[in-house]
């Protein structure tokens, strides 16, 4: 990545019915970026604008080397020349082709390239069995599979993922997780991954750009982001720490994982992981007690020997919201005002952050 | 017995030639001008649309009528036609080609008008995402998404053309070979009291447009149960 070390900045400013949109964003050149946000905050918008598909967005907006729009100079390069691979919120097929034919449609006009693994990606994404089939008799998960897969092939530099997973429901919605996860580890080019879910958001994104009423309120690494104390209460449920671990033990007896960290050892519910592969887990702010000393005969599997970092109000006069240091993550607790003074807590003392085993089970 | 007379099937012939010509320079003509009412934004959209749609309610012989006029040896079109060297057009069949394709506008100009927007953006926007320029989006992804519309466009500009009568007899006048056509025929039959030739052409006709209908409904019919 040394000859493109910029990723995405944009300066964009556009109007969509009553929201006026004001954008500035830097993104980093590789990962998983997610655009986070309440329903209404302008999230798709911006992924179009991105992709060029808003023509009245006025700004600057240029992709590692390659100048992509500059309204002053009256620069815009389309759509179809940004190399993008975007997938649309409700799978957008197109319906007077196969399955087979929708997938190489954006895979011939990039010359297939010989460094994209057409069969590989087909079977990763277990497309095999539907090539040629019509894709109006898909379920809404292939769809959304066939979808993926065909931006893909596209040869593209950059991803543009819009809530792929909003329209679908339990298992499938798994199923393609699962995919996305796998994805993430291998991907060579940057996507951008809007979401309003801030589950799919922690085990997805490694960078964090959080959205309220058309404007950026927030930028940075995903466990900076959802850690700060200063968000606006548009974050409200989201905030928390998002580990990132290795599983080193599974008790089969009692399916748990044991997820080692920098900060301690956490158990959580066993989901088909093995021992020494990577998993994440987030702990919300509201699933922290904080307590002076390691305490024995609690049902809390989970005590981490924490410093206290900072500490800042919450949305309700009742709450206040406690930065914890557990090793070099940074934790967050969501305790009563009440609580705060009853333990003497100050910044700079130690605590210990109970986690319930079960509040982790994503 | 003769059913058609040598000038009967010349007549039919030259519909048949005239309808054809119309409905593939219609098509040619029809479909960037309704892609374009389909797509713009401009605020010249409803008014050229109303234009289009003229024809519709507009008698023909007043169509015919102002055509005459206007590409007459006095209209400012013939005028100009004349000092470009070029053989006026009433009474001639290009002059009915120009005419029927006129009249026949909103036919073709409609259907397409209503596939284009049915197909909407979502699909070319997917396509240009996908590196296909506006051309290859048109052609590879409008298009083919329209067809049906395209279909319907066509043959109802072939059947209207076959049975225009109006137009054709303020402009085209009825000169054999050259603008006498199947409506013309059975007009000047009826005036001489062949009424059985008469009826031979008009059941041409009106199987003409039974069979072009049926055509429209059997493909809708087999398109609704492929999807």
């Amino acid at each position: 990545m040394t000859d493109s070390p910029h990723g995405l900045e944009a300066k964009l400013a556009w109007r969509r019915g009553a929201l006026a949109f004001d954008i500035d964003l830097r993104l980093p050149p590789q990962g998983i970026t997610a655009l986070f946000g309440p329903s209404g905050a302008g999230k798709s918008s911006c992924l179009r604008a991105i992709a060029g598909l808003e023509r009245d967005a006025s700004g600057r907006m240029s992709f590692g080397s390659q100048l992509w729009q500059d309204s002053l100079h009256r620069v815009f390069v389309p759509t179809h020349r940004r190399r993008l691979g975007y997938v649309f919120q409700e799978p957008s097929l197109f319906t007077h082709r196969s399955v087979a034919g929708n997938l190489d449609f954006g895979y011939r006009r990039a010359g297939r390239p010989a460094h994209l693994d057409r069969e590989g990606l087909i079977d990763r994404f277990g497309l095999r069995p539907l090539l040629p089939r019509r894709v109006d008799h898909l379920s809404g998960g292939e769809r959304q599979r066939v979808a993926m897969v065909q931006a893909l092939l596209s040869d593209p530099a950059l991803l543009l993922f819009d809530e792929p997973l909003s329209a679908l429901d339990g298992a499938a919605r798994g199923d393609l997780m699962a995919c996305l996860e796998s994805l993430h580890a291998t991907l060579r080019v940057p996507m951008i991954y809007v979401s309003h879910n801030v589950d799919e958001v922690a085990r997805l994104a490694d960078h964090l750009v959080l959205m309220e009423a058309g404007h950026v309120v927030a930028q940075g690494s995903l466990q900076d982001t959802l850690t700060r104390l200063d968000l606006p209460p548009a974050l409200g449920e989201a905030v928390g720490a998002v580990i990132d671990g290795q599983v080193v033990d599974v008790d089969a007896q009692d399916q748990l994982v044991a997820l080692e960290f920098a900060g301690g050892r956490l158990w959580l519910p066993y989901r088909h992981e093995s021992v020494g592969q990577r998993l994440r887990c987030r702990i919300g702010a509201r699933d922290v007690v904080l307590t002076k000393a390691p305490q024995e005969g609690t049902s809390a599997l989970n005590q981490l020997p924490c410093r206290i970092i900072a500490v800042a109000d919450a949305d309700h006069p009742s709450q206040l919201l406690v930065q914890l240091d557990a090793g070099g993550n940074t934790l967050l607790a969501r305790i009563t005002r009440r609580s705060w003074y009853a333990l003497a807590l100050a910044p700079g003392s130690t605590a210990w952050a109970q986690v319930k085993a079960v509040a982790l089970g994503l | 017995m003769a059913w058609l007379t040598d000038a009967d099937i010349e007549a039919l012939g030259l519909t048949l030639r005239l309808a054809t010509t119309v409905t593939v320079l219609l098509l040619l003509f029809g479909l960037p001008l309704a892609w374009w009412l389909a797509h713009t934004r401009s605020r010249w959209r409803r008014p050229i649309a109303a234009v289009v749609a003229l024809p519709l309610v507009l008698p023909p012989t007043v169509l015919g009528f102002y055509l005459l006029m206007l590409l007459g040896p006095n209209g400012v079109v013939g005028r100009a036609m004349a000092a470009l060297g070029l053989a006026a057009l009433p009474f001639t069949f290009k002059g009915l080609v120009v005419a029927s394709m006129l009249y026949s506008l909103p036919f073709v100009v409609q259907p397409l008008q209503n596939a284009f927007e049915a197909v909407g953006n979502r699909p070319l926007e997917v396509a240009a995402c996908l590196r296909a320029g506006p051309l290859d989006r048109f052609f590879s992804i409008a298009l083919p998404l329209a067809l049906p519309g395209v279909v319907t466009a066509a043959v109802l500009s072939f059947a209207h053309t076959v049975g225009e009568f109006g137009v054709v007899l303020m402009i085209g006048g009825n000169i054999p070979g050259q603008t006498r056509v199947l409506s013309m025929r059975i007009y000047d039959h009826v005036q001489a009291g062949e009424y059985h030739q008469a009826n031979v052409l008009s059941l041409c006709l009106l199987a003409v447009s039974f069979a072009a209908l049926l055509a429209m409904s059997l493909l809708r019919t087999r398109r609704q149960t492929r999807d």
